[in-house]
């Protein structure tokens, strides 16, 4: 049977995820937030998530709404700040300590599942070294500098955002559109991305931008 | 003379930009820095979320959702701009890609360690988003910051009082009051408000200063002060 990766919605899509799995969704700045398939998942309603997800309070992202419905045990993000006054539904939890928190420098957060999806178990890198962030991490000096140990991150699940798929699930993306996606779906056992379309005809070969081996999943969701 | 106000911090820091270095401008007030670049320079501003080569903000009619930078607002692109992902961005960063970066501070320190993520607000989730990266990546960091706090208390201190997010990274400061570099035997004054004695400026530092022997006058055009 040749190989046709379109579902025909986000509930079909993400029918058989289970409670505890751990959920990487894409995202940043505005642009690229899987919205539709969050969506979705609020609606299977698995407990006991484990989110990695760059901001835990973007206000572009609907995140905060399987936050609010208290299917996550964990964050793991860059951000955690809201911008209003009142808390962020992940602060207020967080504050109660029914969420817990790991924070990571973006680059770190973005390497980690690089190396999740690339077969590296763990990373020396220099940033953070010396802060907060990374006290009690292993320390190595190469040459004259300082680095940090940081562990690769694998998820259950990738939840990502494109503009366009083929049968195959080859993706293309529009502008700042990629941000975490592609780590993202390398990274998760199984990768569900929401496209603007899918074309009929395959994605030119030297425009794959994403290559359908990483996705496992199409949900055609227009703009 | 009047201490600077945030356009013209911003305008002095932009002024020591060489031309075609890629920069890296971090939320607040080092974002306007852009606005007083030469745009004969050639200069390509990186955004961590992958945009090489941002553009002014563009008009309503024509911001596009997916078109955004690092501060999630809607931008344009410059001619040979190019995006990429974030695991790309960031290892451009890293791998001293990026010329120069400018970042907003609490405080910095004698021997250039930088605090600017952590306010420790008590009721505020954390918020470090790409700040260590660009201070353990970027081939040259500078700050701009008031010299002082609201309070009057000091921002160039002896050392941070608040959570580091680099150590001994902080290159250039440009504050509204004077042109500091953070060298290794401490902060070095190259420019001061005019008007303004050493003492004085000492008295606003919480760490010694010394003063470069062609210590200049700081001065900037009139600009209207950042909302």
């Amino acid at each position: 049977m040749p190989i046709d990766k379109r579902v025909g919605s986000a509930a079909e899509a993400l029918a058989d995820v289970g409670d505890g799995a751990t959920v990487l969704i894409s995202g940043f700045g505005g642009a690229g937030f899987p919205n539709v398939l969050i969506r979705g998942l609020r609606e299977r309603a698995p407990k006991d998530l484990t989110l990695v997800v760059n901001s835990a309070t973007h206000r572009y992202s609907l995140t905060h709404e399987l936050i609010e419905a208290g299917l996550v045990r964990k964050v793991v993000c860059s951000a955690a700040r809201g911008r209003d006054k009142e808390l962020s539904a992940f602060e207020r939890l967080w504050m109660e300590g029914k969420i817990e928190l790991t924070c990571l420098p973006q680059g770190t957060f973005a390497e980690a599942i690089r190396a999740g999806g690339a077969g590296i178990p763990a990373f020396y890198t220099p940033v953070g070294f010396g802060t907060e962030l990374t006290e009690g991490k292993e320390v190595r000096r190469f040459a004259d500098r300082d680095y940090v140990l940081e562990h690769a991150i694998k998820g259950d699940l990738a939840l990502i955002r494109a503009d366009t798929s083929d049968l195959y699930g080859n993706l293309t993306f529009r502008y700042a559109q990629m941000n975490f996606s592609p780590a993202m779906a390398t990274a998760a056992k199984l990768a569900v991305a929401e496209v603007r379309a899918v074309a009929d005809e395959p994605i030119p070969h030297e425009r794959v931008q994403l290559p359908g081996v990483y996705v496992d999943r199409v949900v055609a969701v227009g703009e | 003379m009047q201490p600077l106000n945030r356009r013209q911090m911003a305008w002095r820091a932009a002024q020591d930009i060489e031309p075609r270095s890629v920069v890296n401008l971090g939320m607040g007030m080092p974002v306007h820095v852009a606005d007083y670049l030469d745009p004969k320079a050639d200069i390509f501003i990186h955004s961590e979320n992958g945009v090489i080569g941002a553009g002014p903000v563009a008009a309503p009619e024509r911001a596009d959702p997916d078109l955004v930078d690092a501060s999630s607002r809607r931008i344009t692109l410059r001619a040979g701009a190019s995006i990429v992902d974030s695991v790309w961005s960031f290892a451009m960063i890293r791998g001293g890609h990026i010329d120069v970066t400018i970042l907003g501070a609490f405080e910095v320190a004698a021997n250039g360690d930088l605090a600017n993520w952590d306010m420790r607000v008590p009721s505020k989730g954390p918020l470090v988003g790409g700040a260590m990266d660009l201070a353990a990546g970027a081939r040259a960091v500078w700050v701009i910051m008031e010299h002082t706090t609201r309070k009057g208390g000091p921002r160039l201190v002896e050392a941070c009082t608040l959570p580091l997010t680099g150590k001994a990274c902080v290159k250039r400061l440009y504050t509204d009051l004077a042109v500091v570099e953070a060298t290794a035997a401490g902060f070095l004054v190259h420019e001061m408000l005019d008007g303004m004695t050493r003492e004085e400026l000492q008295a606003r530092s919480g760490a010694p200063l010394a003063f470069a022997p062609d210590c200049r006058p700081l001065a900037a055009p009139p600009l209207p002060d950042a909302e």
